[in-house]
């Protein structure tokens, strides 16, 4: 019964793992947009499986929450917006595909020498290290003198995982977490920029009277043109 | 006999979730019923009263007679994406159920995880692709412009939605349902203190619903019926299923984290007022059924709310409906999580430390007030004829 027990963890991990590799396969492989797009989700909700799996469920629910909720409807969106209906079949591999294959292999070789056995098992062993922080608390101290005196001290306090990556975002690493949030702001400003096209659309290029004049203008410059 | 793990993490949670799922199928098909007969009432008319006592069994003639009915494929269709597009928002619709607490743990609660809430909010996040594939799927002009609104409105309401539960969150300091249930029965039901929060979660979840007021997919006047225009028989009743059953997780939702769930009393002075927890957990099996028919009568109270939005509120138009959820909703949010983190803190160090809770208390009676009197002052007396689209096209003239 054990032994059953035990292997429906690998089980689950095989089935799921198998199911993305070979989704994310599909993503690049399949020739209309909108089915690359859903293998896309297929991928995100195995991942997310995978995480919860590890005991971290925070980021298996946010990885569902914000790719599969929010980023991949926004690719279906445009990629139906544009409805391109599907590619033509003749070629299949771009001719940058040599390049491709490099990067691919560097990465590949960069992660198995990251994630090797040993490396990354070491901290991971503890199942509670993922679910765990550090937190102030205070005791009493009887002093020599007879007095009592509140001691601070530090110590390892198993949390929920929601409340331990809360602790290290915005206690631990405060600083990093803050230059990230910067950064962000800052694409999404010029993200917005780039969006916007023409600077200083306002208020005014919404004024009726504002649009006549400008159409009148136009019809000038267009006959000063022709003329 | 079947082993102890299987019987509690395979057998149990199964016989709960089919006992759920029942449940759901019953109140979704009480629903048509009741909707018609109310708004019905609201419109002074009389709804479907031909067929058994009242119309009663209206609720069975509507379902043989859609799967009674022609399955149409439209040609030209993208075969998978037309099939799969009504079964998509029927899975995420019903898992949900698995993690909703309907009375008292432990016999009512069918999985504990730890961070439910969120697990909640990610699966209902994926209800939408089944619409957008749907409406793309039909090959029809009016069916993509249904589900791409679609796409637009659940994107866009996602966010306050998320944020409006904040709040909750930073004052019972827990992502598990049982736990914020019980926090209110100790302090107060959490829609006092989060008054904005809960109106914010209110107007969000009918938008995600695609509800009136805000059910721009399928407005019938513009769109022919939206994203379902080419669907037919059970192929369109699955659509109809996924909408009232993620109606219900919504409402479940609002009773769970703002009405006190399954409780009705609370603790005054140390003392079980009530029929809180504790005290219908010592009554057992009987206390969990008074329980979880509490749960239901104030589920059933928000799901009358959504027929009476339907039959009060015109509908909006699009640009008004994301100036709404944009510019307003998410910025009320956000100002709401930081009045409450302000006031949560300056609660704890007090020797008062329910002071927090009721300033914002009277924070939400303030917002709210001041909301109601923008909107009687009425509209602007000069309108605003066009938008930047319009502004375009005018000008490339």
């Amino acid at each position: 019964m054990d032994a059953l027990t035990a292997s429906i963890p690998l089980l689950v991990f095989v089935v799921v793992g198998t199911i993305a590799v070979a989704s994310s396969i599909l993503v690049v492989a399949m020739r209309n947009p909108v089915n690359s797009a859903l293998f896309l989700l297929l991928t995100f909700l195995c991942v997310a499986v995978l995480f919860v799996m590890e005991g971290a469920e925070f980021v298996g629910a946010v990885q569902v929450l914000v790719y599969a909720g929010g980023i991949m409807v926004l690719f279906l969106f445009v990629v139906m917006l544009i409805n391109v209906r599907a590619l033509p079949d003749d070629r299949i591999l771009s001719p940058y595909w040599t390049g491709g294959a490099v990067v691919g292999a560097a990465v590949f070789v960069l992660l198995v020498a990251l994630v090797r056995p040993g490396v990354y098992h070491e901290q991971n062993d503890n199942p509670l290290a993922l679910r765990s922080t550090t937190v102030n608390a205070r005791h009493r101290v009887v002093q020599p003198d007879g007095t009592t005196v509140r001691k601070r001290y530090t110590r390892q306090q198993v949390v929920g995982n929601s409340e331990a990556i809360g602790m290290a975002l915005y206690r631990d690493y405060l600083v990093p977490f803050e230059v990230a949030s910067l950064f962000l702001l800052v694409a999404m400003v010029g993200a917005i920029l780039i969006g916007k096209r023409e600077l200083g659309i306002d208020d005014e290029d919404v004024d009726p009277q504002y649009i006549v004049d400008r159409v009148a203008e136009e019809k000038e410059m267009k006959e000063a043109m022709s003329a | 006999m079947i082993p102890e793990p299987l019987m509690r993490y395979l057998v149990w949670p199964t016989v709960k979730f089919l006992v759920a799922f029942v449940i759901v199928q019953v109140v979704v098909a009480a629903m048509t019923y009741i909707e018609r007969r109310v708004l019905a009432f609201m419109q002074a008319r009389l709804g479907p009263n031909r067929v058994g006592p009242w119309g009663l069994f209206q609720a069975i003639a509507d379902p043989v007679k859609l799967m009674l009915k022609e399955d149409i494929v439209p040609a030209n269709a993208e075969k998978v994406g037309y099939f799969l597009g009504p079964m998509l928002p029927l899975i995420p619709a019903f898992v949900v159920f698995c993690l909703i607490p309907f009375g008292p743990p432990p016999t009512f609660v069918v999985t504990h995880v730890n961070v439910g809430l969120l697990l909640i909010l990610a699966l209902t996040s994926t209800g939408v692709y089944g619409i957008i594939l749907g409406g793309w799927a039909s090959n029809n002009k009016f069916s993509l412009m249904g589900g791409l609104r679609s796409a637009a409105q659940m994107v866009s309401y996602e966010v306050p939605f998320g944020l409006s539960i904040v709040g909750v969150l930073m004052l019972t300091g827990s992502f598990d349902l049982v736990r914020i249930v019980r926090y209110q029965e100790s302090h107060a039901w959490n829609v006092l203190p989060q008054l904005v929060g809960c109106f914010i979660f209110l107007v969000a979840m009918t938008a995600e619903n695609n509800r009136a007021p805000f059910d721009l997919p399928e407005a019938e006047s513009e769109l022919v019926a939206g994203f379902h225009t080419e669907y037919s028989g059970m192929k369109f009743a699955f659509y109809f299923l996924a909408e009232y059953a993620a109606m219900l997780v919504n409402s479940c939702l609002m009773v769970s984290l703002f009405f006190g769930g399954w409780s009705l009393g609370g603790v005054i002075m140390g003392r079980q007022v009530g029929l809180t927890t504790v005290n219908l957990q010592h009554l057992g099996l009987l206390g969990g059924v008074i329980g979880a028919t509490i749960f239901l009568v104030k589920v059933m109270l928000f799901m009358v709310a959504y027929i009476w939005f339907r039959g009060t509120f015109p509908r909006f138009r699009f640009d008004q409906f994301m100036d709404l959820g944009l510019k307003w909703m998410i910025p009320l949010s956000l100002v709401n999580i930081v009045v409450t983190g302000i006031l949560i803190l300056a609660g704890a160090g007090t020797r008062y430390p329910a002071m927090g809770e009721v300033v914002l208390t009277l924070f939400g009676i303030v917002v709210i007030a001041a909301v109601i009197l923008f909107l009687m002052k009425g509209p602007k007396p000069k309108a605003r004829p066009a938008g930047v689209a319009h502004a375009r096209r005018v000008s490339e003239v």
